[in-house]
């Protein structure tokens, strides 16, 4: 394929990505805003459009519209700075996560991944590491109580719980051999999914992810009964989206992820067997992946509802001596097992 | 090969411009009318008392520090991960006892840690 080729299949994956991504994140706030009614015992969103179908779009429109406010005592450049890293973080990480086999369309041999890369787990670790800056830049640049102390045990939150989730992730590395996305997916044939093979791996990974993405029961950097609204206190307009925005994109990535590294990515186990025709094998496949970052989506939402927020010092323990301890078991199991069937 | 690069130098311009042409729009559709009160700090209504630029508690460094020993701890077991299959089958269970060891010696360090009262929060 020539640079012109290469350019143009991959402006047209973006493109899809993107609009897909965006699409979701905003159904992705009525569905939860809807299965939040549903948990509480009221009607939830049900005035713009039937059901209230459209009102991510109103949303968007109103927040677009509003005011945007600095407060005085703010940095300013490090307080619009704050969200756009956020929002870079969520839209870069999607690149390696591979949604399907590959397919031949027009002759071309198109894998379904924005880039192919053979260090993508690495890429991955190096932007969700990033993403903590957006909530410290935010803390600290605001120049509020409220935000600053949301914005320090944010960081410390964060950093606390990327030790398990790496861990957990060499775990997978040693049964895959490759940190290229979708050799990790192809060394879970069959039945062999890690979230089988490697059941505390996939926990600690489980419950880090939770605690990156900021979700309940970790969301201490929001708070709201203490915090006000945590390290986005003093953002309004399309500023305060961007964080919203990426908040929710991190939840569909962190879903995504667990599902190629845990769950067996695309794969259906023995579908070859059933004898369909290819392209009706790729169509399952893709829906099969959808499927299960859909549950996981759920999963996270039905989570919210379920269990209290953790106090700051129960969330510290749980992550240095609870998860930390466990994905280093987790990693001397699999070498154990890999030891004993070679 | 650098050509498979591509499409990741794409996506961060496309990422980079979607987030600037976010953040501006606010600047450009919404109203524009600051007053006093709109521009002070939100503190639940109060007048706001004191600044930001206090002292943080050391046991926030901690974490910052404890986190870049055993991040690098995680690094170095990356590439051991990578090639476990390919050593196991060349140099059998040295490959295993040597990570092992390297883990035993960092562990160590964690139950210092532990003890000297390095993961107390209250």
């Amino acid at each position: 394929m020539s640079l012109i080729e290469i350019l143009i299949i991959t402006l047209i994956k973006i493109l899809i990505i993107l609009t897909l991504t965006l699409l979701t994140v905003s159904y992705l706030v009525y569905f939860e805003r809807k299965i939040s009614a549903w948990a509480q015992n009221r009607l939830g969103p049900n005035r713009v459009g039937w059901e209230g179908i459209l009102q991510p779009f109103a949303d968007v429109f109103k927040l677009l519209l509003k005011e945007d406010i600095v407060p005085n005592k703010a940095n300013k450049v490090i307080h619009s700075l704050a969200p756009m890293v956020a929002l870079f973080v969520a839209f870069t990480t999607y690149a390696v996560i591979p949604i399907g086999p590959n397919v031949q369309i027009f002759g071309y041999d198109i894998s379904l991944v924005v880039a192919d890369i053979n260090i993508g787990i690495l890429y991955v670790l190096a932007l969700t590491s990033l993403g903590v800056y957006a909530i410290t830049f935010a803390g600290w640049s605001s120049g509020s109580k409220y935000s600053l102390l949301g914005g320090i045990r944010s960081s410390a939150q964060m950093i606390s719980y990327e030790i398990s989730m790496g861990f957990s992730i060499a775990g997978v590395l040693l049964l895959s051999e490759s940190l290229r996305p979708i050799a990790i997916v192809e060394s879970q044939a069959g039945w062999m999914w890690n979230a089988v093979v490697q059941p505390i791996g996939f926990i600690t990974f489980f419950v880090s992810a939770f605690a990156e993405t900021n979700r309940l029961p970790f969301d201490l950097p929001e708070a709201e009964p203490e915090l006000v609204g945590g390290f986005h206190t003093e953002y309004s307009s399309m500023k305060f989206a961007g964080f919203f925005l990426a908040e929710y994109a991190n939840m569909i990535i962190a879903s995504a992820l667990i599902t190629t590294l845990y769950l067996g990515g695309w794969q259906i186990p023995y579908i070859e067997k059933l004898g369909l025709a290819d392209w009706l094998v790729t169509v399952f496949q893709v829906g099969s992946f959808f499927i299960k970052v859909g549950m996981l989506l759920f999963f996270f939402i039905w989570i919210r509802w379920s269990i209290p927020r953790f106090r700051y010092d129960q969330l510290m323990n749980i992550g240095w001596k609870v998860m930390f301890p466990l994905s280093l078991i987790n990693l001397v199991w699999v070498a154990v097992l890999i030891m004993i069937f070679n | 090969m650098i050509i498979e690069y591509i499409p990741i130098f794409v996506v961060l311009i496309v990422a980079i411009g979607f987030a600037v042409a976010t953040v501006l729009s606010s600047g450009i559709f919404g109203p524009q009318r600051p007053n006093s009160e709109k521009l002070s700090t939100y503190e639940s209504g109060m007048t706001p008392v004191g600044s930001t630029n206090e002292r943080v508690s050391v046991k926030y460094y901690l974490v910052a520090m404890l986190f870049i020993i055993f991040d690098i701890e995680v690094i170095f077991v990356y590439p051991w991960a990578v090639q476990f299959q390919n050593l196991f089958g060349e140099i059998g269970i040295s490959a295993f006892i040597s990570m092992f060891i390297f883990l035993v010696v960092l562990e160590l360090g964690y139950l210092y840690v532990y003890k000297k009262g390095g993961f107390k929060w209250d």
